[in-house]
């Protein structure tokens, strides 16, 4: 089982939940699961084509997994996953 | 504007210090940090951390948190026994409004305290959080008098 840690900001869908397990082989599996349990993650983690959203980063351990395989990292027993939103934005294109 | 309803965030005198102090130590490049308390009906905003602005060019417009400084935010809300309760950033020379920009990339359930910093210091401070729409939601702001 691989152990996924959820961030603050999505606790409110996963019941308070900070960490979620599953028997995902691959990263793509693992956040399958998740949005399967707590629906309402899908659509800030996943983009209409299921994709994840270009604001949202995932880390295997201490690695961004665009540094590794993608959402094809292997995971297992032991590995930890974060889910890691991107904090962006500014002054510019400013619109009330 | 629309208040969203029992969403009010309390913000200590310290916490208010830090990212106001930011703000003008920073100007005229955008400051940006963390803060932390605990998520009740209020929000209580203990303590605030500065984080670097991590945007490649200028940043005079936007601001940009690395990974490594978020995952450091959780795992120090959780060592401190506190909530993350969201971001703070500051708008130089524009008002306290989220811009398309930020709202586009917002995360539910944080606030977003945006600070309007000018050459004459700190002229507003004001907090957002994203509606069930995705479209942000001015909160009541209140800062805590100095005991």
């Amino acid at each position: 089982m691989a152990k996924l840690i959820i961030p603050t900001p999505l606790r409110k869908f996963t019941g308070d939940q900070s960490t979620f397990e599953g028997r995902g082989a691959t990263v793509a599996a693992l956040i399958d699961e998740l949005v399967e349990r707590h629906q309402g993650v899908r659509e800030h983690l996943l983009d209409a084509d299921g994709r994840l959203r270009s604001f949202v980063r995932v880390y295997v351990g201490e690695d961004d997994i665009q540094a590794l395989q993608g959402t094809e990292t292997p995971v297992g027993e032991g590995t930890t996953v974060s889910i890691i939103p991107a904090i962006a934005g500014g002054t510019e294109h400013s619109t009330p | 504007m629309k208040q969203p309803e029992d969403k009010a965030v309390v913000v200590h005198p310290a916490a208010m210090e830090v990212m106001g102090e930011d703000a003008r130590r920073t100007f005229p490049d955008e400051c940006c940090g963390f803060f932390f308390g605990h998520a009740g009906a209020e929000r209580e905003v203990i303590l605030a951390r500065p984080v670097e602005n991590h945007k490649d060019g200028d940043k005079r417009r936007r601001f940009e948190i690395s990974p490594a400084d978020y995952m450091r935010a959780e795992r120090f809300a959780v060592e401190q026994g506190l909530d993350l309760l969201g971001v703070y950033h500051s708008h130089p020379l524009h008002p306290a409004i989220p811009s398309e920009h930020d709202r586009a990339v917002a995360m539910p359930w944080f606030s977003y305290i945006i600070l309007s910093v000018h050459t004459d210091g700190v002229r507003e401070v004001r907090s957002w959080r994203l509606d069930v729409d995705r479209r942000f939601q001015e909160e009541a702001l209140r800062t805590l008098t100095s005991a």
